[in-house]
């Protein structure tokens, strides 16, 4: 147990102060405070998957300013969708999409779901998320970093973003 | 100058194994010519203890439809082409020889539409109905589905069910609860008792492999690094490899060492997301923290030296895409010295901590015996008891001069699949500093020779989850005519499968965590 403690002791504080917020995004309306997010990966390579670990981890600590993953759809403010959407995802996609109470705000996370990136034209995928369900934002990378992530839904809980 | 290799040529199994090229693992063909040879082939295969390695199609304008079969040899890689006839599509079953061909057999059918004979499980598997008819054969030849391939994929997928008293099923997927891919997984219980479980994928299929067709080979490298983004560098080193043993153009020293490092670091970021991602599913969340910690500083150091951090795009046909310096050199052995403190550390931790090994020991038992028969590599195959890892059995440069020791443990459990990453870690770091340190002078990239005739070749690199195989046919002027890209998790996911029974329900999770395999790499 002390060599937790001490473990813990000596690393400190990891989480740096909040980067710059990005160009301005679509405000996410009723949400004040705390985001709930949902991910669906719609047939990702999953390095889209890895980044969003690395940002839940302590370095963006989202949690801290309130922003948390949760299970269900019916739960999320946000939809935050990785992957070109393959053909066999789409269903579920609406499907995640339609629990969703609204205002039902969606990102497409990574090159794949905004525009089907380098899986564009093949038969299996539909070339991004907004060919199947309406897109409030996007966060385009190949995969975007964590701070990029976080520079954009730090602005949706932010009080200044609101109409 | 090497010459390469003409494919087509050569009578059954007869050719020889050879290393044509130092840099790559030895490889032999062989082009059965009937049905009956090629199973005779592929049970002597068996017979002196192969394992299977990948099996694939291939069809492209100009060329013989095919079915690949890869094994893995005492000496080397064995690779057998079986032509299909224009009359009868179908190619014989190895399922009854290989078990683990049977997903692999119902791909081949799901994308060409031939049928494996023999094969008595008509179910598709990447197919989910949504696609009108087979999508890897070419435009210009009139071929449908066979009328036995023909499945009914509208229908719902008939997963095998048990029955009896209070066994009820729970459907998991294909969107999970957390940052997960897609895939489905069907789950048999009795109370909180696990029976059964069986995987349903194809969500992630992307049809990458037709994706392929006419790229420049340095544009097919982008591609094959985003088959599987965790193993970016496996793949792209198979990539490559395979591109160079096709033009017969050996990349320069310098490259492979530099591509070792990244295959390394790859390694070691993977497996450290994964120890932390294991202490946390076990309710550790210091395991998480202190291990997510170790792997965010790894992937700024690869950001910063190498461009990107998972190092995408950094190994291609010819070579690598960035040269080192010397100030380079000195940070990354830092960082290793640091990090192998801080890991051997946390692995006292997680040695002493008697809650987190009491959800470790014994659960998920991957049998050894199951292992051995079905010559499972990788780090689940090597925690169940199997001596298989590429770079100590078939190392190509800088791995035959600096040694990898093979990492194993024989218990089989989420324990032994810890054991083998903190043992990975610490043996891949003790690599790179040795490497770091004797670097090699000389270019890093020399471009490839171009083709004018089709060539193909083959690259198979031990990734951070297992043997990743990259096949290439290229045609005139150096683009890819037909390229695939095999995952370990094909053969690795039905062993998952085998470990669930008497697990309870909430520790698949942990279970699915220790094998943490790909689900866009298999569907591709
Ligand atoms: S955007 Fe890039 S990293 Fe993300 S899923 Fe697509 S290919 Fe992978």
């Amino acid at each position: 147990m002390h060599k937790i403690l001490l473990k813990i002791f000596r690393t400190g504080t990891l989480t740096e102060p909040l980067p710059e917020p990005g160009p301005p995004v679509k405000p996410c309306p009723l949400v004040r405070g705390s985001l709930a997010v949902r991910h669906v990966d719609a047939g990702s390579c999953n390095a889209c998957e890895l980044e969003l670990h690395a940002f839940t981890q302590a370095f963006y600590a989202p949690e801290s300013i309130g922003i948390r993953f949760v299970a269900s759809p019916r739960h999320a403010d946000v939809l935050l969708v990785t992957g070109p959407v393959t053909l066999a995802m789409k269903d579920a996609l609406r499907a995640a999409h339609e629990a969703m109470p609204d205002p039902r705000y969606v990102i497409a996370l990574g090159d794949c779901a905004c525009n089907g990136g380098i899986f564009r034209g093949s038969y299996a995928v539909s070339g991004g998320v907004p060919e199947v369900i309406p897109v409030d934002g996007q966060i385009p990378g190949c995969p975007p970093e964590p701070k990029r992530i976080l520079a954009y839904l730090e602005q949706l809980v932010s009080a200044e973003n609101k109409d | 100058m090497l010459n390469p290799i003409e494919w087509s040529s050569g009578p059954d199994g007869e050719i020889p194994f050879g290393t044509p090229f130092p840099f790559s693992v030895p490889f032999a063909l062989a082009s059965p010519e009937s049905p009956g040879l090629y199973l005779e082939g592929v049970r002597r295969i068996k017979e002196r203890g192969g394992r299977l390695v990948s099996l694939w199609g291939s069809w492209t304008s100009g060329a013989d439809p095919a079915v690949l079969a890869a094994f893995s040899d005492a000496e080397g890689l064995l690779l057998y082409r079986f032509r299909l006839s224009a009359d009868d599509r179908s190619f014989p079953s190895i399922a009854f020889l290989f078990p683990l061909a049977n997903r692999l057999e119902r791909a081949v059918r799901d994308l060409y539409g031939w049928d494996p004979a023999g094969l008595s499980d008509q179910r598709p598997w990447l197919d989910h109905g949504l696609w009108d008819g087979p999508p890897m054969v070419p435009q210009d030849a009139s071929f449908q589905r066979s009328p036995e391939g023909a499945d009914s994929p509208q229908e719902e997928y008939p997963f095998v069910r048990v029955e009896g008293e209070g066994v009820h099923e729970i459907p998991v997927g294909p969107i999970h609860a957390g940052i997960i891919e897609p895939g489905h997984f069907r789950f048999q219980v009795v109370g909180e008792k696990l029976l059964r479980m069986e995987e349903r994928f194809g969500f992630a299929h992307k049809g990458v492999r037709t994706l392929f067709r006419n790229r420049s080979v340095s544009d097919a490298a982008r591609l094959a690094g985003r088959v599987s983004g965790d193993s970016a560098v496996a793949f792209q080193t198979a990539f490559s490899d395979a591109v160079e043993v096709a033009t017969g153009s050996p990349p320069p020293r310098r490259a492979l060492w530099i591509r070792s490092i990244l295959l390394e670091r790859e390694r070691i970021a993977n497996h450290l997301g994964d120890l932390g991602a294991l202490g946390n599913d076990a309710g550790f969340g210091f395991g998480s923290v202190q291990f997510g910690r170790l792997k965010e500083e790894f992937l700024r150091t690869n950001a910063r030296i190498f461009g990107h951090r998972y190092l995408m795009d950094t190994v291609v046909p010819g070579g690598v895409a960035g040269d080192l310096g010397r100030q380079e050199l000195a940070l990354l052995r830092e960082e290793c010295a640091r990090t192998k403190s801080d890991v051997l550390e946390l692995k006292t931790i997680y040695d002493e901590h008697g809650g987190l090994q009491d959800r470790f020991s014994g659960t998920g038992w991957l049998d050894p015996m199951l292992a051995g028969r079905w010559g499972l590599g990788g780090v689940a195959g090597r925690a169940s008891g199997q001596m298989y890892d590429l770079r100590h059995s078939h190392p190509v440069p800088p791995y035959d001069q600096v040694h990898v020791p093979v990492s194993i443990s024989r218990l089989g459990d989420v324990s032994a699949r810890v054991q083998v990453r903190f043992q990975e870690v610490r043996h891949s770091l003790s690599f790179l500093d040795s490497v770091l340190e004797a670097l090699p002078e000389g270019p890093f990239f020399i471009q490839p020779e171009e083709t004018f005739s089709p060539f193909e070749g083959v690259g198979w690199v031990e990734g951070w989850r297992g043997e990743v195989l990259c096949w290439v046919r290229l045609g005139s002027g150096g683009t890819v005519l037909d390229a695939h890209c095999h995952d370990p998790s094909w053969l690795l996911w039905p062993a998952l499968e085998q470990t669930v029974p008497g697990n309870l329900v909430a520790d698949f999770p942990l279970i699915n965590k220790s094998f943490n395999l790909s689900y866009s790499g298999h569907d591709l």
